[in-house]
């Protein structure tokens, strides 16, 4: 047995251990869990040393089913874009593990939750090592349960039970459209290995496909139905509802569901499947603009939100959404690129914020926060880089990552063009959003309660050390990916083309020089605009909310998307479940049935009981009658 | 020599006093003597035609008719032994526990 076999199964053994006898170790559950993921992080970092020197691993374990011409085997390929992932994926989910530890303290289903953890770890890393599209699926689905098990994790509350439904039902709307890809693709090529799909393409070149009187491209439509899969499962409009509840659980499941497993694996996808992308302009086009108007959709919405983790919650929507504006113009080693760094600084940013929250003890509205830089000096140190990293500093890991991403876009023609001013927009905006709460957590005079300042501390080291070796990737993790103007060699970029290919770049040096500028600039002036409003002159937000009422509401309120799904989605299928299926077809058709049936039984029992008289001559009189018949019979059928 | 038809006629008549008693009377003992009547009419019948066939085959049935009868006069009398002493009665009329 190869080791790369135990990339996925060494927390999978974990699950197994402490969903089984994991109450039995009480507060040490931790152990198997964490030791499981070190382990996966050690060979994986082995594994990616091999693949930078070179080598592609590409093999089946075993045949998973075969039927007929239908034949899918669990198997790995662990190429470039597969080993980033890997290190991204146990990395992230090994130091969530260890902040798990001081955060879930004391909880009473802490061995349930370090199970989880290690559940959703191994179901992510199934997700990005399988060589077919059968095993993506399976990842994919896992993931889902995963999340739903952990979004639910405190299922007692109601709103964190919803939350865990909510994740689970609108992802399914993705995954039906995943799903329906997956078989197009199967019937068209007959086979799901990434190798036979990539090697195949050509054949459907040409092919169209007749739906409702509109001739499709083949090649498009199985590229936007697997594109359906990852909007929901990458949270892009319109299905970006699910993930800002999603904060329901606990923060260092967003962290995870964040930065690490679930929402990279559609912009996962969308670059594991470039060749087919690369085959149809018009999805390209639908990739690059469902993240365009994503990011700049959920930035919007980020500006005016007080809850500290929904906040960052709709950041990660708007960077998820850069990512695919990436993907979209084609350069997807700048998204996974972006994906890298993104993972570092997002989980940063999501346990600085459980930190906040430990300290406040749940309390989550900003409003009611200020000054904690004092109380907490490493949680403010770390969370202040995150927020550069993430609003693009030069120098920190968000800068090189958003920055090849806009220059990628400035040069991917009209479309380009239209994302890159988006994605500008959309970078001031984010600036502005992290340090608003920067300024509002961190700065100024506390603005809670007396006992809750009373009780203002720093975490315990389990949480601060994690936060400490996260801000290092914050700061370092773009360094991978310098860009040759600026003295790089874009590492990452060369590493990943043999996977995705390498954009044509047509720009000249000054129009580089300018969109960096330009990136910095806006980058600045959201910072300084933060701290205008939240530091030197807070009756400026005020007055702003007043003036624009309107637009401040319809942002406060997420531009009431949740409300129309309410509308129209939620409230027909409630409707149809209690007017239709309960009232007619559970309580009619079935329970007719299922009382029918014994009614009639009873029924006849009624009518025939009346035979019994009790009396022995009746049925005397019976026998005597029925073998009078008999004998008749004989005499008038049989031949003698 | 007696020709088959008068054994016949005989067993008939036997079989039918046999029946219509085990239909009109109320008392189990006549009942359970009318049970008797109407299986040695069927012996006799037998016995009538395994002489008249030449065939011993009929005979041997009849022992086992009598062996059987005899078993099944003992146990019918033995339950209505105990059925009177648990009612005191041996009318069926009376007997009417198994109506519906």
């Amino acid at each position: 047995m190869d080791k790369y076999i135990f990339i996925p199964l060494l927390p999978l053994i974990g699950f197994c251990i402490n969903i089984w006898v994991g109450k039995f170790f009480k507060e040490k559950a931790h152990w198997v869990a964490i030791l499981a993921v070190l382990g996966s992080f050690i060979i994986s970092v082995m594994t990616f040393v091999e693949v930078v020197q070179g080598k592609v691993i590409n093999y089946d374990v075993y045949s998973w089913v075969i039927s007929g011409n239908f034949k899918v085997s669990i198997g790995f390929l662990i190429d470039q874009l597969t080993a980033i992932m890997l290190i991204v994926v146990t990395s992230v989910s090994l130091l969530v593990h260890i902040y798990s530890v001081g955060y879930m303290h004391g909880d009473t289903g802490y061995y349930r939750f370090f199970s989880y953890l290690n559940l959703f770890t191994f179901s992510m890393l199934m997700l990005v090592t399988g060589n077919n599209l059968l095993q993506l699926y399976f990842g994919w689905e896992a993931v889902g349960l995963c999340s739903y098990f952990l979004i639910g994790y405190y299922f007692r509350k109601k709103s964190a039970a919803d939350a865990g439904k909510k994740a689970f039902i609108v992802n399914r709307f993705g995954d039906f459209g995943f799903g329906l890809g997956v078989f197009m693709v199967f019937i068209t090529l007959g086979t799901l290995h990434y190798t036979d799909i990539f090697a195949n393409l050509s054949k459907l070149e040409g092919q169209t496909i007749n739906i409702l009187g509109v001739d499709i491209r083949l090649v498009t439509l199985i590229a936007l139905l697997l594109f359906c899969g990852a909007v929901g499962k990458s949270a892009q409009i319109p299905l970006h509802v699910w993930l800002a509840d999603a904060m329901e659980g606990p923060t260092p499941v967003s962290a995870l569901i964040h930065a690490a497993t679930m929402v990279t694996a559609g912009v996962f996808m969308v670059a594991r499947f470039n060749p087919l992308y690369n085959m149809s302009d018009t999805a390209m086009a639908v990739v690059a603009l469902t993240g365009a108007i994503t990011s700049l959709f959920a930035a919007t919405i980020a500006l005016v939100q007080n809850d500290i983790k929904r906040i960052i919650a709709y950041s990660t929507v708007s960077q998820l959404g850069y990512m695919f504006l990436a993907c979209g113009v084609g350069a997807y080693a700048a998204g996974i690129f972006h994906l890298f760094t993104h993972a570092y600084f997002k989980a940063l940013l999501f346990l600085g914020a459980g930190s906040v929250m430990h300290a406040m003890a749940g309390q989550l509205d900003i409003q009611k926060m200020g000054g904690l830089r004092k109380y907490m000096p490493i949680t403010f140190w770390t969370f202040l880089i995150a927020s550069f990293s993430i609003a693009g500093i030069p120098g920190l890991a968000g800068f090189f990552s958003k920055d090849e991403i806009l220059w990628l876009a400035y040069n991917g023609g009209t479309i380009g063009k239209i994302v890159w001013v988006i994605g500008t927009v959309v970078a001031a905006l984010t600036a502005f959003y992290s340090f608003r709460i920067v300024f509002l957590t961190f700065f100024g005079k506390f603005r809670g309660t007396h006992e809750e300042e009373h009780h203002l501390h720093e975490s315990p080291s389990s949480m601060t050390i994690p936060l400490l070796i996260l801000m290092v990737g914050a700061i370092s993790a773009g360094w991978v990916g310098i860009p040759p103007l600026l003295g790089g060699g874009n590492w990452i970029g060369h590493f990943l083309e043999p996977v995705l290919g390498h954009p044509h770049v047509h720009g000249t040096h000054a129009e580089e020089w300018m969109v960096i500028a330009i990136s910095i600039v806006v980058a600045v002036g959201g910072i300084f605009t933060a701290a205008v409003m939240y530091l030197w002159a807070p009756s400026i937000p005020l007055f702003l909310g007043r003036t624009f009422k309107s637009i401040y509401t319809v942002l406060w309120n997420k531009y009431y998307v949740d409300e129309l799904y309410d509308y129209t989605i939620v409230r027909p299928t409630k409707w149809l479940a209690s007017r239709i299926l309960v009232a007619v077809t559970d309580a009619k058709i079935i329970e007719g049935i299922v009382n029918g049936v014994p009614k009639l039984i009873a029924e006849f029992g009624e009518r025939f009981r009346k035979l019994q008289t009790g009396f022995l001559q009746h049925y005397a009189m019976g026998m005597a009658f029925g073998l009078f018949v008999i004998v008749s019979l004989v005499f008038i059928f049989v031949k003698i | 020599m007696v020709p088959l038809e008068w054994y016949i006629a005989l067993s008939t008549v036997i079989f039918i006093i046999g029946v219509t008693g085990f239909l009109i009377r109320r008392n189990i003992i006549i009942m359970l003597i009318c049970i008797e009547l109407m299986l040695n009419a069927v012996n006799l019948s037998l016995i009538a035609f395994s002489h008249y066939l030449q065939d011993l085959k009929g005979q041997i049935l009849v022992i086992f008719v009598i062996t059987v009868a005899a078993a099944e006069a003992a146990i019918g009398l033995a339950i209505l032994v105990a059925l009177y002493r648990n009612k005191a009665v041996v009318h069926t009329d009376k007997l009417t526990e198994m109506k519906g």
